[in-house]
């Protein structure tokens, strides 16, 4: 897809993120802005999937688990925008009955999920998993994941680059939303990464760096990332982003990563983001 | 009381390696994963056998309860194993958010669960993971009574779709369940049937009733003994069919009396048919070292244990 294409794709889900979470005034804003970018790319450029006939097995299709759940914002939008479930969906985020739950979940069946997430470090170990799984099935495609930067600090996240490392499951390729943002502040003060490079590096994993809101970038970036695959190590994308990009009020702070925007906060928003595909 | 005819002497959890090794045998997507204790948890004749469907996972429970969980997208049926406490306690919130609550197609194998670990100690005899594996939704808990049992159980596990924990153990006890009994999920056996008080046990506490019974027997008391294989889903038509008979039950198990076997049992008939309960369990008290026999007589869940309590319990009625 076309970069400029792709940039209208992401203000739409922008606005379908803000919206969604002032609508329930509740839900995870920051970081699913941050992720909008490279969310819109991995579904709009990249991944091999069939979103008209959503399969739990994914067959021949490449997969993606998105690990830090609590920015499905971006995700539900993004799943909507490519055909998963109708965009109308989006509106019921987080009300009851929704197959929209506040942290993905698969019990009630919304295409696209294939594992439930919030309870952070769980989705390395699931993606592995499943990659596993692919290369016994002889199935080429590839095994996609995100997590925030703040969920490194969960100690099962080093397990499973251990064990990935260890057993060459070389198509998984694992993004980390690197925004140095998380809920008491600022990643380096809470409880800091010391140097992420060095430290996937020394776990065995092939790493790569990538600007996660320029398309030209992540379009190199992941085709480096997908060529390094079967060469015997697991490969990450350390990606830099801004949590809360594309509203100015947001942008670059930690205080909306939890926090639903005000009506007129919402007005705000909306006003810096361009409706190119309609709102739902 | 009939006698029971005795098959031999094994170990529970060589149920389970034999049953793992014909499922490799007989079923191509089963895959299995273990974090160390290949040999504790007898998965060698399947590791031996089936090399590229088992794997390794070092000890790191968590990931590998996640990675089992991801393993199920794509059609495999992973079997985890470890020791009961590190395969519940220890990787509860992978189970439940990646397993249960996902509803993915993992059997959770659980060795060396329970006080009959022995010389171990406290830190390895988990005596709680039944009630915590019951409290899941979408989790069926099974904990087989002998060698032959825990074989079948393990080869029924297989062609039940959705998460199940099965536990087992490490001492060697009496086999009594025939090497070509049915094994049905949520259906009770029911082993001899009596009028005076309905014993229902599950795993080693099994043949502690059994003997338990044959002394009841010779004190003239007709006991109706029923082995509860799994715990959940309950099969409740076997409880309420012997206890509106017997008026009474004895609850036995090798488990914190806490969110045991018993609690389900009493669950039902608190809401069915009031009757006198008596529990044989570990009185929320931590385990020690021991031999296995010397720690289920110091915590109260031997044959002893079981007789005091039926007489108490029909001296209720």
């Amino acid at each position: 897809m076309e970069k400029v294409e792709l940039e209208r794709v992401a203000s739409q889900v922008r606005r379908d993120i803000v919206r969604m979470v002032a609508g329930v005034n509740s839900g995870h804003p920051g970081g699913s802005l941050g992720c909008a970018d490279f969310l819109t790319f991995l579904y709009f450029d990249v991944m091999k999937h069939n979103p008209k006939n959503f399969t739990m097995d994914g067959i021949g299709e490449d997969l993606f688990f998105l690990s830090n759940g609590h920015i499905s914002p971006v995700w539900y939008s993004v799943l909507a925008r490519s055909g998963y479930f109708p965009v109308a969906d989006l509106g019921t985020f987080r009300k009851l009955s929704s197959k929209l739950q506040g942290h993905p979940s698969t019990d009630k069946k919304l295409p696209g999920i294939r594992m439930a997430s919030g309870s952070l470090g769980q989705g390395l170990s699931v993606a592995i998993g499943a990659a596993q799984v692919k290369k016994m099935n002889k199935d080429a495609s590839f095994v996609y994941c995100l997590h925030g930067d703040g969920e490194l600090q969960e100690g099962q996240i080093w397990e499973a680059a251990m064990y990935a490392a260890a057993n060459n499951v070389d198509n998984v390729i694992a993004t980390i939303d690197y925004n140095g943002r998380q809920i008491d502040g600022d990643v380096e003060d809470v409880l800091s990464l010391g140097n992420l490079h060095d430290k996937w590096q020394a776990f065995g994993w092939s790493v790569l760096e990538m600007d996660g809101h320029n398309f030209n970038d992540m379009n190199n970036v992941m085709q480096k990332a997908q060529s390094l695959c079967g060469n015997g190590r697991p490969v990450v994308i350390i990606m830099k982003t801004e949590m809360g990009q594309g509203v100015d009020f947001m942008v670059g702070s930690h205080k909306w990563h939890g926090v639903a925007p005000n009506p007129e906060q919402l007005a705000n928003a909306l006003s810096q983001l361009e409706e190119t595909l309609g709102d739902y | 009381m009939k006698d029971f005819e005795i098959f031999g002497n094994k170990d529970t959890r060589s149920g389970f390696g034999e049953g793992l090794a014909e499922l490799g045998r007989t079923n191509k997507d089963v895959v299995a994963l273990c974090a160390d204790l290949t040999g504790s948890l007898k998965m060698d004749e399947f590791l031996k056998e089936n090399p590229e469907r088992f794997f390794q996972m070092g000890i790191a429970e968590a990931n590998m309860m996640s990675v089992a969980a991801g393993m199920t997208i794509g059609g495999k049926i992973p079997f985890t194993g470890t020791f009961a406490n590190f395969s519940t306690g220890r990787v509860y919130d992978q189970i439940r958010q990646s397993i249960a609550y996902s509803q993915k197609n993992v059997k959770i194998c659980a060795s060396h669960a329970g006080l009959t670990l022995g010389e171990d100690g406290a830190t390895h005899q988990i005596l709680e993971d039944i009630g915590m594996m019951k409290m899941l939704p979408n989790m069926t808990v099974i904990v087989p009574a002998d060698f032959n049992q825990t074989k079948q159980a393990t080869l029924a596990i297989a062609k039940h779709n959705g998460p199940v924990y099965l536990r087992f153990g490490r001492p060697v006890m009496p086999i009594f369940v025939p090497a070509d009994a049915d094994f049905v999920i949520g259906k009770a056996d029911v082993l001899t049937e009596g009028t005076d008080v309905t014993i229902i046990a599950c795993g080693h506490l099994v043949w502690k009733s059994i003997e338990a019974a044959k002394i009841l027997s010779e004190k003239g008391v007709s006991v109706e003994l029923i082995n509860m294989h799994t715990i959940k889903p309950l099969d409740v038509q076997a409880i309420l069919k012997s206890v509106q008979k017997t008026k009474c039950v004895v609850t036995a198990e090798e488990h914190m009396m806490n969110g045991g076997l018993g609690d389900s049992v009493a669950q039902v008939l608190a809401q069915n048919f009031l009757a006198p309960q008596e529990y044989v369990a570990v009185n929320d008290s931590f385990g020690e070292s021991g031999t296995p026999m010397e720690l289920m007589t110091k915590y109260g869940i031997d044959t002893q244990n079981v007789v005091d309590a039926a007489l108490k319990v029909i001296a209720r009625k």
